[in-house]
This record gives structure tokens, C-alpha cells and sequence, in this order.
């Protein structure tokens, strides 16, 4: 604990008191339809996004995405597709997840991310792990900037929560951008807008 | 095949000697110089899609201030915080103790194989040496950082690794190490060889090392950003997570995020935001989490009315991407972890002897300044490095004398003119004198045609008409 004492002993020293936090900046109200952004924003970096009328179009089209005998986990219960599947307490054992779908919070118009804590994701390895990602997104929880975005979380006492814009991907080899760095080669948003 | 480590180049080349070897390949800087201002182009164009960029950049500089004002107060509200939360905090005073306790840490978990995500931090520290010595083999995860990392090198950009590799380059390092087919040089393909090839070691390991984007006061929670998901999937994959920042990372409030992640990208990239980024508050269910807090000659920094603004900086890279010497001279030519015009003002105060070279390396035209999201003053500190370096004695015999010399023309009008008029003579009459080797302006360069007479000779002549 020697270091921290000294540490903390010269912070002391240049401790300042003048200077006060400055007020968050308000982005200004956006005229634009925030689903058309979100859209424009999520396709340009690599994401899908599918707009929905019910949960069953959501399964239909989930349906599409996955071949025969590949593994998927869901763990939304209104999705009556395949049972949500309790999972059991060791990640390794999802390598071969090729789709899993969770529920996300909500997802942010001008930079196409959505906000997913670790209880919506069954094990926190589960979105990085996986293939195909789909995350399904109410239409009414759609913000305009991270602004909102952190309005909405608030004090929330998420354990583990990240916001996830798009397909993992990099550029690292002479600026070529591809889909599938580490994590999920794929990711769709379904929007879901229901009466 | 043993694996090799990221060692920094020991030889005694300055920058000029460095940028001069990287000089000789014409094509090839052309190629760097433009890669880099095309991403500078995208940061520009994402940043005026915000109205509100400008407040922003104020906004968090003056966070940033107010953190620095009150570091002392904040590291202990972060580390109760992040204590209650379960996690274990861990002081250093300098890069030894950073990497003694971040050793001490694998061996206690037992472990000789572990993967690491990008931390600037720990290449400050030269982390990866110093457990390679001890026998621990650690991975590099990001792919830009595991090329640089197979081939034995630093990186030479903070966001981009391997921005000074060729994909024909990359194609034949990959051949080598992980067998790929001699002469595909195809993004993709190798993009996913070096997936397959890493997924092994992210199953396998049970220890990860994390660097940290923000650590939030309040919370206790600290902030991953990255594209790649490499960060991610190596934690949520171990028992042991190790997350190593230095202590200037705080931000007092979690909805600052809201301020720093809309700038941190679209600076550095373009992009409107990483693909991931991670709020790491409790560790999973059975895994230990361990935070190392490093100082590094921070604190001292601190008290630096000149040089402390240096320690906003929130590593997004957009100051290297625009500056016109970094893109002509190439990362490695700093010889320091960070590289471009913030690396030039962060390493002399961690040894004004080592990089005393670097504040020179600049034209001082002021760009990184105006791209910095944080609104450091870098060009000004830059030119205020020089001063200090130049009292301090710290300047190369050649550059001292050339100082000298100025300093007696450029302060004797008379001598300037009688200067002046030889020069326009000798270049006209004997340009060799001036065009060769041995004129360091004559590099890369023609020299221009000297004028007839000088301004103040054609302005005398114009008022006696």
C-alpha cells in the first residue's frame, strides 16, 4: 500500500479547487425521423436492420437465418421460437452458438448502437462469442444521441452492460474493412413496432 | 514456434535519422502520408455532422480539467466504488511495479498463456517483455497489434497498429507464423486466418489483460471500447481479468460517457462509435477482477502548469493522422510507445534526455491542436518543450550551434543583410554550394531560385521613386 500512499500524497499537492464541472451538452432537437437515422446509421457501419409488425415476423425471419443443425440460443420468451434455453455456467461451451438472440434496452439513432446489460444475455460471453447476432429493439426505444442514451441509464446497477453497433469488425490490414473481426460476423436489428 | 515479443528498437537514432531511413522508399511514405489523411478526412467529415462538435470539445476539456484539478479526491471515490463492487485495486508507482503486479497476478492464477487486448499503458511499461523474460507467453489480440506483435515489432500508431504495413507484408508474416498460402495477400482471407488462429487462444486462456478507456468515479466502473470485440471475448472467456490504466483515465460521472464516447471515435476513425463499448462494473460469477492504477511520472506531471493538459488526452489518435510529419516520418521514427505530436509532449517528461529529439519533430503548423478532441494545446506545448530541452542542455551539438549561429544573425540587422546578400549571391552563382548532400534542406527537396534582391532592398528602392 506504500505506492498508493505516495501516490495519493502528491496528488494532494496538485489538488486545484477552482475549476467546476461544465453542464452536459444538449444536442440540438433533431428534426429527422429517428428510426431513418438509426437505419442509415446501423446499415453504413456494417449492421442489418429489420423493421417488424409482430413477434412472429421476428421468428419467421430468424428462421431464414439459420441452417440446419446449427445451434442457436434465444432468450426471449414472447419469441416462441425454440424455448429460451437456460445456459449452463461455462462459456467455452458456446463456441458453436451460430445465432443467439437477445432482447436489447434500446438503440441509439446517431451512432446505430444498442444498449444490452448482462441479465438480457444469459452468459456475458454470449454476443461476442455467437456468429450471427440479432438483437430485437422495441421502435418506441429508439433515442437520438448518447446523450439520451445515458439519460435513460441513469443509476442503473447493470453488472456488465455495453452498447454493440453493428458486426465485430476491423480494417487493420490497409484500411480494408471486414465484417467478422473476433466476435459476430453478422448483426440484425429487428425493430418492433407493435399497435 | 516460439513466439516473438514487441521490442522497441535500442539503437541511439534521433528522429531526423529514423524519418530518413523511412524517407529513402518514396512510394512508400506517398502511401503512408495518404492513408493517414484519408482517415483524417473521415474524422472530419463525421465531425461536422454534429452542430453541437464544438461545445462538446469544450465540454470535455473542461471535464478533463476538472478531473486533473481533482484527481486526488476522484481515485479514491473510484476505488471505493469499484471495491464495493468486488473488484481488487492495485496501486504502481511506475512501469516496474505496474509489471511486478500484474506478474505477481498470473502467477498467482497459475498461468504461462494469456491474451492480451490493447493497452497503450502496457506498451508504455513494455509489459510484454518483461513477462516473456519471466516465461509467460502473452497473445496480442487486436489484429492490427498481433501483426506488429509476429513480426517483432511495436506498434507504430495508437489506433492502428500496423498502419505501416503492406497486406503483400502481412500476407507473407502470416505465411510464416500461421501457415497461410504463400502470396494471398486478400483482407479477408487473412483477416479470418488470424480469427481462427486467435479463437484458439481466447478458448484457451485463462487470464486476460485489458487496457481501459475511462474509469468512472462514481460508478466504479471502468470502459472498453473496441471494434474488433477482442477485449470482450477475451475476459468474458477467463477467470482472471486484469484491467491496467493509468490513474489520468477517470471521468468523475457515468453520463459523461455520453460526452467522451461521442467524441472518441469520430476522432479517431470516423466511425460514429466503436462496435463495442463495454461497462465493465462487477466481475462474472467466479471470475476475479483486478484493476492497476499506474502512476508513471503522472502525478509530477500534475504540477506542470505548462506540460499537465498533456494528461487529458483520451488516446484517440486524430493529432497523428494530421500531422504532416508524423504521416512523412512514420510512428516508429518516435522511438516512444505513443508516437506523433501527443507521444512528442508525453515522453520528454518521462525522460527529457531519452526523447529530447522528439519536440523538434514538429513544423509547429498547430493541426493537432485543432483536431484534438480534448482541446489539448499540444502545438504550444511542443514549442514550450523545446525551451526547456534547449536550457536544460539537451540539445545535439550540431542543432546548438545552428541555434547559435541564428541567434547572432537574426538579432544584428546588419549582419542579417550582409548574410542575406551573400547567400543570393552564392546561390546564384555557385547553387552547388547550397544543392547537395550536405544541406539538409536539399533532402526531398529543390531548393528554390534566389531572388535578385532582398524585400528590404526592393522596399527602399520603391520609396525613393
Amino acid at each position: 500500500m506504500e505506492s498508493r500512499e505516495r501516490i495519493l500524497a502528491q496528488l494532494k499537492i496538485h489538488q486545484r479547487t477552482n475549476n467546476v464541472l461544465p453542464p452536459l451538452v444538449v444536442p440540438p432537437a433533431q428534426p429527422l425521423n429517428l428510426v431513418d437515422k438509426l437505419v442509415t446509421i446501423l446499415t453504413g457501419i456494417g449492421g442489418q436492420v429489420a423493421k417488424v409488425t409482430s413477434w412472429s415476423q421476428i421468428k419467421s425471419e430468424l428462421l431464414g437465418m439459420l441452417g440446419p443443425d446449427e445451434r442457436a440460443i434465444n432468450l426471449i420468451p414472447e419469441l416462441e421460437f425454440l424455448q429460451p434455453t437456460p445456459l449452463g455456467k461455462e462459456p467455452h461451451l458456446l463456441e458453436n452458438v451460430r445465432l443467439a438472440v437477445l432482447k436489447g434496452h434500446f438503440a441509439v439513432a446517431e451512432t446505430g448502437a444498442v444498449w444490452v446489460t448482462s441479465d438480457l444475455m444469459g452468459d456475458r460471453a454470449l454476443p461476442f462469442i455467437c456468429e450471427r447476432l440479432a438483437l430485437v429493439v422495441e421502435e418506441k426505444d429508439v433515442v437520438p444521441s448518447m446523450y439520451e442514451a445515458y439519460e435513460r441509464i441513469g443509476s442503473a446497477s447493470y453488472e456488465f452492460g455495453t452498447f454493440i453497433a453493428g458486426p465485430s469488425k476491423t480494417a487493420d490490414i490497409e484500411q480494408s474493412l471486414v465484417l467478422g473481426a473476433h466476435g459476430p460476423k453478422s448483426m440484425t436489428m429487428f425493430l418492433l413496432k407493435t399497435n | 514456434m516460439s513466439e516473438l515479443n514487441a521490442t522497441v528498437s535500442t539503437s541511439n537514432k534521433d528522429h531526423a535519422e529514423r524519418a530518413e531511413v523511412f524517407n529513402k522508399d518514396e512510394a512508400r511514405v506517398n502511401w503512408h502520408d495518404q492513408t493517414l489523411w484519408f482517415i483524417r478526412s473521415k474524422r472530419d467529415k463525421a465531425a461536422h455532422t454534429l452542430a453541437e462538435w464544438e461545445l462538446l470539445r469544450e465540454a470535455a476539456s473542461q471535464i478533463k480539467l476538472n478531473v486533473l484539478d481533482n484527481l486526488f479526491l476522484y481515485l479514491q471515490e473510484f476505488e471505493r466504488n469499484a471495491m464495493t463492487n468486488g473488484i481488487k485495486i492495485h496501486w504502481a508507482a511506475d512501469a516496474n511495479e505496474h509489471n511486478e503486479i500484474v506478474h505477481g497476478i498470473i502467477k498467482g492464477a497459475g498461468v504461462s498463456h494469456i491474451v492480451k487486448s490493447k493497452s497503450m499503458l502496457t506498451e508504455e511499461c513494455h509489459l510484454n517483455e518483461y513477462l516473456h523474460t519471466r516465461g509467460i507467453d502473452v497473445v496480442d489480440t487486436d489484429l492490427g497489434e498481433r501483426i506488429v506483435q509476429l513480426a517483432g515489432e511495436a506498434p507504430s500508431h495508437i489506433v492502428l497498429p500496423c498502419i505501416h504495413w503492406k497486406k503483400e507484408e502481412i500476407g507473407e508474416l502470416f505465411s510464416k507464423h500461421m501457415g497461410t498460402p504463400k502470396g494471398n495477400s486478400d483482407p479477408q482471407f487473412l483477416t479470418g486466418a488470424a480469427r481462427a488462429n486467435l479463437r484458439q487462444h481466447f478458448m484457451s486462456s485463462r487470464l486476460a489483460i485489458t487496457g481501459v478507456n475511462f474509469a468512472v468515479a462514481e460508478t466504479g466502473e471502468i470502459v472498453v471500447c473496441t471494434n474488433e470485440g477482442n477485449a470482450d471475448l477475451g475476459v468474458q472467456l477467463a477467470d482472471v481479468h486484469i484491467a491496467c490504466m493509468g490513474i489520468e483515465k477517470i471521468i468523475p460521472k457515468r453520463k459523461h460517457l455520453g460526452i467522451f464516447l461521442r467524441l472518441l471515435t469520430r476522432s479517431a476513425t470516423g466511425q460514429p462509435i466503436t462496435t463495442y463499448s463495454s461497462h465493465f462494473r462487477k466481475a462474472r460469477s467466479g471470475q476475479e477482477m483486478h484493476i492497476v492504477l499506474v502512476d508513471n511520472g503522472r502525478s509530477e506531471r500534475l504540477g506542470s502548469d505548462d506540460f499537465r493538459n498533456a494528461l487529458k488526452c483520451i488516446r484517440c489518435g486524430a493529432c497523428m493522422n494530421t500531422c504532416p510529419v508524423y504521416r512523412r516520418s512514420g510512428g516508429h521514427s518516435y522511438h516512444y510507445a505513443i508516437a506523433g505530436p501527443i507521444g512528442s509532449i508525453l515522453a520528454p517528461g518521462l525522460d527529457m534526455k531519452k526523447y529530447a529529439d522528439l519536440p523538434f519533430a514538429s513544423t509547429l503548423c498547430g493541426s493537432c491542436t485543432n483536431v484534438c478532441p480534448v482541446k489539448i494545446d499540444i502545438h504550444d506545448q511542443l514549442y514550450k518543450w523545446r525551451q526547456v530541452i534547449v536550457q536544460d542542455g539537451y540539445v545535439a551539438g550540431g542543432k546548438k550551434t545552428g541555434i547559435g549561429i541564428m541567434d547572432f544573425v537574426f538579432s544584428k540587422p546588419g549582419v542579417y543583410r550582409f548574410a542575406g546578400k551573400v547567400g543570393r549571391w552564392m546561390m546564384n552563382h555557385f547553387p552547388f554550394v547550397v544543392n547537395n548532400k550536405m544541406n539538409p534542406w536539399y533532402k526531398q527537396r529543390e531548393m528554390p531560385v534566389a531572388p535578385k534582391q532582398s524585400f528590404h532592398d526592393w522596399y527602399k528602392e520603391r520609396q525613393r521613386k
